[in-house]
């Protein structure tokens, strides 16, 4: 009950990995800074820890692209503009949009998607 | 495998890659125009917060010539006087465009159609930019730009199209090969005109404040095929980032605008007011340029008087509540979500890498000497010489992605139809899908690794001894590249992405730091701490390739 109250300086982040037909969970402890959004720790998981994560983003902070959109905690949201917090959180990739790899969705409109617009 | 073909291929779906297919569209070409990113959502164009500088006269009388003549003072004797010279001339007619299509330049009366307000920027001689309020000019100048490409049946649309190389036969460009992320497919392009329209190369340095594929793409690929780099040292810094507290979902050069309507008051450590002993003026009015502003912070942190993060406090606590909610609208209320109280708090800011004035050598049509290969926007180098003055890159952009498009299409309709077969990309195909099925290192590690050095011995300042240690880590962690190539094939392989990233990066670092290195004197943006002033014999340009 208490987990998420804990005081501690960590995020521990539960994420949906794979490919269509292959998805697992995986766990990934994340240094917590306060000002962090959960794109900051997905980027910093990338750097230290597993490269292969899958995500897609491109202006990083400034909430413009609009490419970062995830589920968090069963919530859609921007990665970039979510909060991240000292707790437990559930990472998905968006749920009613094709899964590309990871957390990654196929959210192009169709006629820019190289199939389609051929 | 994919192939496509098309009379012009457009590499970059910024403002310069969108105009350059829209134009390109009008005179008479059928287009692609790939992104890595999706279309319209990449780049720097969108992430622009307010300035678009244009002579159009309209808050006061103005003169394409006056515009000009600030932006070569600006460029401290070093912009291509032709390119600059398009930019200016040429920049009412891509506005008024703009404005034909719906984007929605502020009016001095509020209405849709009466005067635009055309605000003062720091450099400029008169009030010079149109802009859409609430830090919304790059949002809407992109979304304009999106519907009128959707209305144009002429060009085709790919996104997550990562081109890796660019194909010559015979001495001419014939096309690309890209990596199509989503399926990690590689797909071949025949077009008889390519115009790279890839942006700049600010993903280089740990603090910036562009989209993450702003890695130079475009200058590496040109130079590959043969084109010629200029004037690669000039690395603009936005010198009031934003540094702390941090902030969730803002842009960081979101100051800007309060500056430019409110002023504000830029103070060091102990909470005085500096940049008037940088022999700037700066009294509650925005109009020290960027290079003095970046070198008169960092010079205040480097004699102990920063801010507690290692910058400048930026204040606007003299200003009443409702003075700063009419300036920053909804702005006021995002900043309160993150505790934010411009009325009690001053904030810290810090220079951070914005734009790059060098890049691909054009000429006036946008032609580089590879022949069938244009650039247009910020990859091109040149017209801004050693400093950019605020307000000028949006309106490059558009001027830029125009010309190329019309030569583009130009050049397609004289090549009769001809396409390079798709036997012409194999070797290019190879390369990019041969690699090792387990890499040895971590390539997004590697790039925070190269943006630090970057932002350490390649950043603001500058000196031969550190240049010469970023040259020599950026030589072997070009090494290990080989040894590090993921192959293609996996849907959405980030691995792979950063690998191509980093090998395009350490290439552009290099042209950086060793143009730097060579340019011993200080000038624009570019200053030396070995070399401090400017030196006669170096108003000149340094040409790469």
């Amino acid at each position: 009950m208490n987990e998420g109250r804990m005081t501690e300086n960590v995020a521990r982040l539960v994420i949906s990995r794979g490919v269509p037909g292959s998805e697992r969970s995986e766990k990934h402890a994340v240094p917590f800074e306060a000002g962090q959004s959960v794109l900051d720790a997905l980027r910093w998981i990338r750097a230290h820890s597993d490269p292969t994560l899958a995500i897609r983003y491109s202006c990083t902070s400034a909430n413009t692209c609009k490419e970062c959109m995830v589920s968090v905690d069963g919530k859609t949201v921007y990665a970039c503009t979510a909060r991240l917090e000292a707790r437990q959180m559930h990472i998905a990739p968006l749920p009613n949009k094709a899964l590309i790899r990871d957390l990654v969705t196929e959210i192009a409109p169709p006629d820019e998607r190289l199939v389609d617009s051929l | 495998m994919t192939h496509l073909e098309t009379d012009v291929l457009v590499i970059g779906a910024g403002g310069a890659g969108m105009y350059a297919a829209i134009e390109a569209a009008r005179g008479g070409a059928k287009v692609i125009l790939a992104d890595r990113s999706l279309i319209g959502r990449g780049g720097a164009t969108i992430m622009a917060q307010m300035t678009v500088a244009v002579a159009l006269g309209e808050q006061e009388p103005d003169d394409w010539e006056h515009h000009y003549a600030d932006t070569l003072a600006a460029g401290r004797g070093l912009c291509d006087p032709a390119l600059a010279r398009l930019l200016c001339e040429e920049g009412p007619e891509v506005i008024r465009e703009m404005d034909d299509w719906g984007v929605g330049w502020a009016r001095q009366d509020g209405s849709k159609r009466g005067p635009m307000k055309q605000a003062f920027a720091p450099g400029h001689d008169r009030p010079r930019c149109v802009y859409v309020d609430f830090l919304n000019t790059g949002p809407a100048v992109s979304k304009t730009l999106r519907t009128r490409l959707i209305r144009t049946p002429e060009i085709r649309r790919v996104g997550d199209l990562l081109v890796s190389e660019l194909v010559m036969r015979d001495g001419e460009c014939v096309g690309a090969v890209a990596l199509h992320l989503a399926t990690g497919q590689p797909v071949t392009i025949s077009a008889a005109s390519t115009v790279v329209a890839t942006g700049g190369l600010t993903r280089l340095y740990q603090r910036n404040s562009a989209s993450a594929n702003m890695s130079g793409d475009g200058y590496a690929l040109c130079l590959a095929a043969g084109a010629e780099l200029v004037d690669m040292e000039f690395v603009q810094f936005f010198p009031i980032g934003h540094l702390a507290p941090r902030l969730i979902g803002m842009d960081p050069i979101m100051w800007d605008p309060f500056r430019y309507k409110l002023g504000g008051r830029l103070l060091n450590g102990n909470r005085e007011e500096f940049v008037h002993n940088y022999g700037a003026s700066d009294d509650g009015k925005y109009v020290v340029t960027r290079d003095l502003a970046t070198y008169a912070i960092v010079k205040e942190v480097e004699a102990g008087r920063g801010s507690p993060h290692g910058g400048a406090w930026l204040s606007f606590e003299h200003c009443s509540e409702a003075d700063l909610r009419a300036a920053g609208g909804p702005v006021i209320d995002r900043l309160a979500k993150n505790g934010i109280d411009l009325t009690r708090q001053a904030i810290e800011v810090a220079p951070i890498a914005h734009y790059h004035m060098g890049g691909v050598r054009a000429d006036v049509s946008m032609a580089t000497r590879v022949p069938g290969l244009f650039a247009a926007g910020e990859a091109v180098g040149g017209a801004n010489g050693a400093n950019r003055l605020s307000g000028n890159a949006i309106t490059e952009a558009l001027v830029f992605g125009r010309k190329a498009g019309r030569s583009a299409a130009a050049r397609a309709q004289a090549s009769g139809g001809k396409r390079a077969a798709q036997s012409a990309f194999g070797k290019a195909v190879i390369r990019l899908c041969e690699g090792l099925p387990a890499p040895s290192s971590n390539p997004a590690a590697m790039i925070e690794e190269l943006q630090a050095l970057m932002q350490k011995e390649v950043g603001p300042f500058r000196t031969g001894a550190g240049l010469e240690r970023a040259l020599e880590r950026i030589r072997s962690m070009h090494q290990v590249l080989p040894s590090m190539k993921p192959p293609a094939g996996k849907p959405y392989d980030t691995e792979l992405a950063d690998w191509l990233d980093l090998t395009t990066m350490l290439t552009v670092a290099r042209c950086v730091a060793s143009s730097a290195l060579a340019r011993t004197e200080s000038r624009g943006a570019h200053q030396r701490e070995d070399h401090p002033g400017m030196a006669d014999e170096w108003q000149k340009n340094q040409v790469i390739g």
